[in-house]
């Protein structure tokens, strides 16, 4: 048994109706007992789905163990067909469902519906949401376009003449900014001369995706969803995928290289950036106060790595560390946070997260909802790159991460919970202005920029541990002048003065220790 | 496991026909009570023993994330522990150590039972024994919220009755109050307030807000339902030796009028002291829901099932804002704790028990109700198709008993009215 607080993945049979809702056509038919259908409410409310998910559940009670379920999952999966006549079907079990063992994949069978059926096998007590929702991706494509695969060995088809062809992969319901992602991708797709045949999972029928096999190539934005399905493309019908994510402007510019030199067509008309502001805003001089901002990225691993290349060598930060919370893609989050030279955090354990943003002192979180609850409590600025996503992760207004939109979508995004440059010098000058004071944090966010840094000897729990007995003890006269350093940069001197008494040997630290420290970490 | 009480009795004839389905329930499972049971119990920490899917709907259900350290968690169970690599009561002992280290002002510990825990028949009542024992100060309880086992609200009803064994015997047979069902504090406060003033007393609540000021209970205990869900605690009470008093649920000025006087005149008081003390309360709560009547006035309403609440809220818009009442869903059907809001019902209303939600869906759409009263998952989908709608779950989280809350209450109900007259964007 694992004690979990907050979870970073649903079950893996919430990653299927990630699938099933993105789709058009099908259904997907759920044993699984009543309470359940709260995951309906994550498209419904989350997303603001205006449909409900095409999902139908058994929703069986306490009195239906006794009797007979497998009766009631085929009840269920018949009215669930004759209702809305779906082009195919997926048919599984939900956690407690497994437990019972009823096999709904043999149980439809035994139905002989007029559509394919195809079973999921989703082991809940091991496996996570995005496990779930690659896993049910891949068997839909095998499943639908298996048929339709050349022998092993066949010679592969001359390619078709005209524009190259590719599908976009990987785009599910509940995605993080996935609806603007495949707007921005397949316009500069369009842009380079390439059309898109199919869009998968999100807004395809399975007539779509029985069709995957007759593109040129694929375009994988989300491998946590599609890179197993792209592999068993790779090899049944011989088209190559893209491994770029194109997320920030080196690894559009990568993308674009890599889409080119796949598909045979000139990169120019990709490398167009009349509307791509991110590198010029990040020069001009008022960027400056960005340099070495201490940022702490946590997401799931493509949109981490994506997000530390962007941080340190597009906004000149300083990483103070890197995770992701998806096991099964940590061995690129382990090079990522070897070439930047952090540690890399491999878990999805929310209290461990929360310890290691609490020691590394961020000014900046860049993570999940999960991470802005965190930074709530430790009253550090945060901005959202990755799922899981609450209701305000899916905005009104066209805000993609990839391509170069999403490039000036993460400059903004990210600048906008930090301090204005100018605002951060007044506020150090003038700190006694009652009116002007830090306490109410950046002049553009409201109340809701306010903060409490936990002072010394006022800190958490968590802190009274690291406090160990021969920490430096502060004198009144040092905590005044602590105090009178602006919030956003307290956490720092503080750290640095108490490192360089510890360094020092010094037991108790006064206002000279203070500016003694200033004077040695001064940049 | 415990197996579910019947709870329905056949119809008498009095009262509208009932509509029983079965089919695809679209209601939350029992464990969502831990949402506004763990801020009631200031004290108590409820621990799921469930999978990984009970632990995503206890933070999807809560809506927004709760920005404090939420006093639950869930101990995931996984595949160690069912294969029988890991001793199941060995590793709950090692996690409600953990949580108890982390949380050492937690007083009572309740290890929550969930559909996977129920069909591997873990057994928690003997877990939370043996974990009782072994720990002092703290408390150590076990109650089922299983979808299979609870709908929704009952999570409470089987978290209270689980309480109940716990009350200690009231020591003489003297007449106490004992206000049944979690109730918003500044709700609570004002019923003990009018309590007072019509000196009926001692009362206590139940839930109470910390683990140590558990209420007495014995032959002198009478309770008063503030909640219409909770027909187990009712029959745990009664085992203790506690009698029903028998009346409709605070909602609205007349639900509220009624309430307390079920109580007053158990009591004996006198009815010139009555009216002086609810005469200003109850003059405040129609001149708030007079405002609210135009809008509601007519207007035809559909109750998806829910919380329970539903008959006694459909009675409130029928009686005291002149609504519509179409079909009127419930989970369950309690007769007899129902027993003075039934006959307040129109005759023509259709009540439904049970769920077949796409046949409802069917009927809702037929019947073009002017307000639809249902779940999350439905509420977005019906605006889509041009319905409106109210979330039945805000009824739960808001406090709306009482006087004081009539107009909230109502408010409630003619907000998304409201604001369908007032966008001009189609």
């Amino acid at each position: 048994m694992k004690l979990t607080v907050w979870t970073y993945e649903g079950p893996p049979h919430v990653g299927a109706m990630r699938i099933a809702t993105a789709m058009e056509d099908l259904h997907y038919v759920l044993h699984a007992p009543q309470g359940d259908t709260y995951a309906d409410l994550l498209f419904t409310m989350i997303e603001r789905r205006d449909r409900r998910p095409p999902v139908t559940y058994t929703t069986f009670q306490a009195r239906d163990l006794g009797t007979d379920t497998a009766e009631l999952f085929k009840i269920a999966a018949q009215e669930a067909y004759d209702r809305y006549k779906p082009t195919a079907m997926l048919v599984g079990a939900s956690c407690t469902a497994e437990l019972i063992q009823d096999d709904p994949g043999g149980l439809a069978t035994t139905l002989g519906l007029p559509c394919p059926v195809l079973p999921l096998e989703l082991p809940s007590y091991q496996k996570k949401e995005n496990w779930g929702a690659s896993e049910t991706f891949y068997r839909l494509v095998r499943g639908l376009c298996g048929a339709g695969a050349p022998a092993p060995g066949a010679e592969k088809a001359e390619r078709a003449p005209g524009r190259p062809r590719c599908n976009v992969l990987g785009a599910a319901a509940l995605g993080f900014r996935h609806r603007d992602d495949v707007k921005e991708i397949t316009g500069l797709l369009n842009r380079m001369g390439i059309d898109v045949a199919v869009c998968a999972p999100l807004g395809a029928t399975p007539a779509d995706v029985s069709r995957l096999g007759e593109a040129d190539f694929n375009v994988v934005l989300y491998p946590e969803i599609a890179d197993q399905a792209a592999r068993w493309l790779e090899k049944a019908f011989g088209q190559p995928y893209t491994k770029t994510i194109p997320i920030g402007v080196g690894a559009t510019r990568d993308f674009v290289a890599e889409v080119a030199a796949i598909a045979d067509v000139d990169p120019a008309a990709g490398l167009d950036e009349r509307d791509l502001r991110l590198p010029w805003w990040s020069r001009s001089v008022d960027s400056n106060y960005l340099t070495g901002k201490r940022v702490f990225i946590f997401g799931d691993a493509t949109h981490a790595m994506a997000a530390a290349r962007i941080a340190v060598e597009e906004m000149g930060f300083d990483l103070v560390g890197l995770g992701a919370y998806n096991r099964e893609f940590a061995r690129g989050v382990r090079e990522t946070a070897e070439r930047y030279g952090v540690e890399p955090l491999i878990t999805d354990d929310y209290l461990e997260v929360e310890a290691a943003i609490e020691a590394a002192r961020p000014e900046l979180v860049l993570g999940t909802q999960m991470e802005r609850h965190i930074s709530k409590r430790l009253s550090v600025s945060c901005a959202v790159i990755s799922a899981p996503v609450h209701v305000e992760d899916f905005p009104a207004r066209y805000a993609p991460q990839m391509g170069f939109e999403g490039a000036n979508v993460i400059f903004d995004t990210w600048v906008h919970p930090l301090v204005m440059g100018l605002e951060e010098h007044l506020l150090g000058m003038f700190r006694e202005d009652f009116e002007f004071s830090d306490e109410a944090g950046p002049s553009h966010l409201g109340s809701h920029g306010g903060h409490a840094t936990p002072e010394p000897g006022q800190t958490a729990q968590a802190d009274a541990a690291d406090d160990a007995d021969d920490a430096p003890i502060w004198s009144e006269d040092a905590l005044a002048e602590l105090k009178k350093i602006p919030f956003f940069v307290r956490g720092k001197a503080r750290r640095n003065t108490e490192k360089h008494a510890a360094e020092q040997g010094v037991a108790q630290i006064s206002v000279d220790t203070l500016y003694d420290a200033k004077a040695q970490y001064a940049r | 496991m415990t197996s579910t009480p019947a709870l329905v009795t056949p119809d008498s004839g009095c009262a509208p026909d009932v509509l029983r389905e079965r089919g695809q329930r679209e209601v939350f499972c029992g464990l969502t009570g831990i949402v506004w049971l763990h801020r009631k119990i200031q004290d108590a920490f409820f621990l799921i023993v469930g999978s990984r899917t009970c632990a995503h709907l206890m933070q999807s259900a809560a809506g927004v994330m709760i920005f404090a350290e939420p006093r639950f968690a869930t101990a995931i169970i996984e595949e160690r522990d069912l294969a029988g690599m890991a001793d199941a009561n060995e590793e709950l002992d090692r996690v409600a150590a953990q949580v108890l280290a982390r949380r050492p002002d937690i007083k009572t510990l309740f290890l929550v039972g969930s559909c996977p825990s129920e069909v591997i028949k873990l057994d928690l009542s003997r877990a939370a024994a043996r974990l009782d024992a072994a720990t002092d100060g703290v408390r150590v309880l076990s109650y089922s919220g299983s979808g299979i086992e609870t709908t929704f609200t009952e999570g409470e009803d089987t978290c209270l009755e689980a309480l109940v064994a716990e009350l200690p015997e009231a020591p003489s047979e003297e007449a106490s109050l004992l206000v049944v069902g979690a109730l918003a504090d500044v709700v609570e406060d004002q019923f003990m307030r009018l309590f007072d003033a019509l000196g009926i007393g001692p009362v206590h609540f139940l839930p109470a807000r910390t683990s140590d000021t558990l209420p007495a209970v014995g032959p002198g205990t009478r309770y008063l339902l503030a909640q219409p869900f909770l027909a187990r605690t009712g029959a745990a009470l009664e085992g203790r030796g506690a009698t029903r008093i028998s009346a409709p649920f605070p909602l609205g000025a007349n639900g509220t009028e009624a309430w307390l006087r079920a109580a007053a005149d158990m009591w004996g008081v006198d009815a010139d002291l009555f009216e002086t003390v609810i005469a200003a309360p109850r003059a405040r709560a129609r001149k708030a829901l007079g405002r609210h009547h135009e809008a509601l006035s007519g207007r035809s309403v559909f109750f998806f099932p829910d919380s329970q609440l539903e008959i006694p809220l459909a009675r409130f818009l029928h009686e005291e804002l002149g609504a519509r009442l179409i079909e009127v869903g419930t989970p369950y059907l309690h007769r007899t704790h129902l027993d003075c809001e039934l006959p307040r019902l129109p005759a023509d209303v259709q009540l439904s028990e049970g769920q077949h939600v796409d046949r409802q869906l069917d009927r809702c759409r037929a019947a073009r109700p002017d307000l639809t009263v249902c779940g999350l998952g439905l509420a977005n989908p019906l605006e889509a198709e041009g319905l409106s709608t109210k979330w039945a779950i805000e009824l739960v989280f808001t406090p709306i008993q009482g006087f004081e809350q009539a107009g909230d209450l109502a408010e409630l109900f003619t907000r998304p009215l409201r604001r369908r007259d007032l966008l001009r964007v189609g």
